[in-house]
């Protein structure tokens, strides 16, 4: 997400790291290049506007005059300004409410109904409570079907009507919650057009009848110009609380996360970030600006981490390393761990510079991982523990068995190697880190 | 002869096809609204072409979605353009302006806006896109179109990931009436070959397979629809015969991106520009057209089974710029 609007901004700010001195002059050329690279990420004309006006006004002021490094300070505007532009603070899900409910509405196909599984899922996860999925989409073929595997998946309840009224469904979805004990109420709407004042009506109907503690507006990220339109269409008619971006890991620039918050005050809360049911992260406006600029964002990968990674398990690994007896067995395990991180290559572009070492680009196949675990499964415990023991007859029996070919065995066996020799660099504790 | 007679001469002419024009400005209308009632301010403002009106009709171009660089190019020829032919007068440049734009869309290449038919057996078209943009939905209304024409349809359930997908195809079979292929197992490239198989045995005319949506980036996933698309080549040596890209009308510059990384794997045809009843304006279907050379082929105006037009640049064009031939003629 967001690569190349960062790419294009990193060269804007490398470009006045050499300036000496920022002038009227020399930044013109700076600030038109930032323009650009805001539009085509698609962030609205207008904040686009006042966002260069700002910036440019500042590099300009006293504060960068006196630097002895307007580069650095530059830098630091165009990230507190980004900041601004996200929502400033995080904002947090209202869940106060018995049951708390949250409702779900936007355009058509922009995921709502992936997105109230993910929700159900974290919130289930987070809380430790119990939620309720309300299957209120009543107009599109199968919607109530797709809600009923998310549900079964998840081993989340979905109450539904099959294609009754959507305002009495919301209503005794709540009554039901009440009887059943459960915490949250999940609605599921109909995707519709902003423009569509019957359905609007709708909208507003199942809002007055069930009064939810948030009303989220779901937002497709690769959406252009028109985010406006449908962003005032809905805060216009429902009291909307918050805003969620999907289809993150496109990529798309993401234009419509800079501009949402900025012309209509809905902040938002969550982005989506893969078709999997925990692809959902929460929001934070200082960590989505960093990682923008291509400072990374270790506070989210970090976070990660400790949700999935067994920790007793890393602290063996950690220790068997140190001792210099990380094998084979190790790695597997190691590869295993990193699996539940999610796609690779979006851990690879938290990482703080990511750009500069060409990591933003690297495209990761989920397959080539599958292959270097199948070639590991290939082996015996023995092979596995002293790898040095693989000869020509080995290699080929493991081929044939992990269905790749000698030369893959022979890759990954050299680059096993390598990761040895850094670690007892790292153990000598005389390894220069590449960046 | 101008570009708005060229109009009138068709609509005066004939009769379906004014009836036609105006189901597709009625659908356009709230697209067009506020584009060209945006230039109409502009164009009441001023009077004079200079650089501040040339800043606000970057602004229009941009709002609606037309590329980024495409507009750049544009605001720089329509400068040449005044420039070189003395105009002064906002009111010639707006048909200098409908003018380029054209010229931007067919750029010499021959506009086809039908399906590839297949010289021997049916004729399969493979839909391709992003998630949400309306692929199933589309097909459910090109079958529909095909069936009322009189051909024999045959849908294949192809996206065998998304949750209830293959309902919502079914749910679209039961509407259109027609046959819909579908199987439990996960792998599409099987439940393709077995619908194209079905289709040969059984004499269809037309085999339209959905597909699960897949973000342009995601290797993996295009690397399925690379076998998707090769296992149809060999159950069919010259199919697909048209792979038609869906792009949802609201979709910003990404679109270029999709058009790009969808080129690169399949050979796409054409593309269907989808809920083009919002206000979105679909203006990247320009930049695409410009920098990939794909053509629009149909686009889709609301959620029910008629809801699908032919594109037509002519119609596109004079849908946006409607208002403001009524301005010119003082109406």
């Amino acid at each position: 997400m967001f690569e190349s609007l960062g790419e294009r901004l990193q060269n804007a700010v490398d470009k006045i790291k050499g300036y000496g001195k920022i002038t009227e002059d020399n930044i013109s050329d700076v600030v038109r290049e930032i323009r650009l690279a805001l539009l085509e990420a698609d962030v609205n004309y207008k904040v686009v506007k006042e966002f260069v006006n700002n910036v440019k006004e500042k590099a300009l002021g006293e504060e960068v005059k006196k630097s002895l490094k307007p580069g650095e300070v530059f830098v630091k505007i165009l990230k507190d300004e980004l900041v601004e532009l996200l929502g400033g603070e995080k904002k947090d899900l209202n869940v106060n409410g018995n049951p708390a409910t949250l409702m779900l509405v936007g355009l058509q196909g922009t995921g709502k109904t992936t997105m109230i599984g993910k929700l159900g899922l974290m919130l289930r996860k987070k809380y430790h409570k119990k939620p309720l999925l309300v299957a209120c989409d009543v107009y599109r073929p199968a919607a109530i079907d797709q809600l009923k595997q998310i549900g079964r998946e998840l081993n989340i309840e979905v109450y539904t009507e099959g294609k009754g009224n959507p305002i009495e469904i919301s209503g005794n979805a709540i009554k039901y919650a009440k009887e059943n004990g459960f915490d949250y109420v999940l609605i599921d709407t109909a995707g519709r057009l902003h423009i569509d004042n019957e359905l609007m009506d709708e909208l507003k109907n199942i809002n007055e009848n069930v009064n939810p503690q948030e009303i989220l507006l779901v937002v497709d990220s690769m959406t252009g110009q028109d985010a406006i339109n449908v962003i005032e269409g809905f805060n216009n008619t429902l009291p909307l609380t918050g805003a969620i971006l999907t289809k993150l890991d496109g990529d798309t620039r993401g234009g419509a996360a800079l501009s949402i918050r900025h012309l209509t005050n809905v902040p938002i809360k969550f982005v989506g970030i893969s078709e999997k049911m925990d692809g959902i992260e929460e929001f934070y406006p200082d960590r989505m600006a960093t990682r923008i600029l291509g400072m990374g964002d270790l506070m989210t990968m970090i976070e990660k981490a400790e949700e999935v990674i067994d920790q007793d398990e890393a602290l063996k690994t950690a220790k068997r390393m140190q001792k210099g007896e990380f094998d084979l067995e190790d790695f597997l395990s190691q590869l295993k761990q990193i699996k539940k991180l999610g796609p690779l290559e979006n851990l690879l572009k938290m990482i703080p510079g990511a750009n500069k070492m060409g990591l933003n680009n690297v495209k990761v196949n989920p397959k080539d991982m599958a292959h270097i675990e199948a070639i590991i499964l290939s082996m015996t415990p023995q092979e596995r523990k002293h790898p040095e023991i693989l000869k020509a007859s080995r290699k080929i029996r493991i081929a044939k068995g992990s269905g790749r070919t000698v030369e893959e065995v022979n890759r990954l066996l050299k680059q096993f190697e390598q990761m040895k020799q850094m670690m007892k660099q790292l153990k000598n504790g005389n390894l220069k880190m590449p960046f | 002869m101008g570009l708005f007679d060229k109009f009138k001469s068709i609509f005066s002419n004939n009769k379906s096809e004014k009836k036609e024009l105006d189901l597709y400005a009625n659908g356009l209308e709230k697209t067009r609204e506020q584009f060209v009632s945006k230039l109409s301010i502009l164009n009441h403002k001023y009077t004079k072409v200079n650089d501040i009106y040339f800043d606000e009709l970057e602004e229009i171009l941009i709002m609606a979605d037309i590329g980024v660089n495409t507009v750049m190019d544009f605001i720089d020829r329509l400068k040449t353009r005044v420039k070189k032919e003395k105009i002064e007068d906002t009111k010639d440049l707006m048909e200098v302006i409908v003018d380029e734009m054209f010229i931007i869309y067919v750029n010499n290449s021959v506009i086809v806006n039908k399906i590839n038919k297949s010289k021997d057996g049916p004729t399969v078209v493979l839909f391709v896109g992003v998630n949400g943009v309306g692929k199933t939905t589309t097909i459910g209304k090109i079958a529909n179109k095909l069936k009322n024409e009189g051909n024999k349809v045959l849908l294949v359930a192809g996206d065998t990931f998304r949750a209830g997908a293959i309902e919502q195809l079914k749910e679209w079979g039961d509407r259109v009436d027609c046959e819909v292929v579908s199987k439990l197992e996960k792998d599409p490239a099987s439940v393709v070959y077995d619908g194209i198989e079905k289709a040969k045995n059984e004499h269809y005319d037309y085999v339209l397979i959905d597909t699960a949506g897949r973000l342009q980036n995601k290797i993996n996933l295009m690397n399925e629809l690379e076998k998707i698309n090769k296992v149809i080549g060999k159950v069919m040596p010259d199919a697909p015969h048209e792979t038609l890209l869906v792009i949802d009308a609201t979709t910003g510059q990404n679109g270029i991106s999709q058009a790009k990384s969808f080129k690169d794997i399949t050979n796409i045809t054409g593309i269907v520009l989808t809920k083009l009843d919002g206000t979105a304006k679909g203006g990247i279907v320009l930049a695409i057209k410009e920098s990939v050379d794909i053509p629009v082929k149909f686009v889709g105006l609301g959620e029910q089974k008629e809801d699908l037009r032919v594109f037509d640049i002519e119609k596109y064009i004079y849908g946006l710029f409607k208002d403001m031939e009524d301005l010119e003629n003082g109406n």
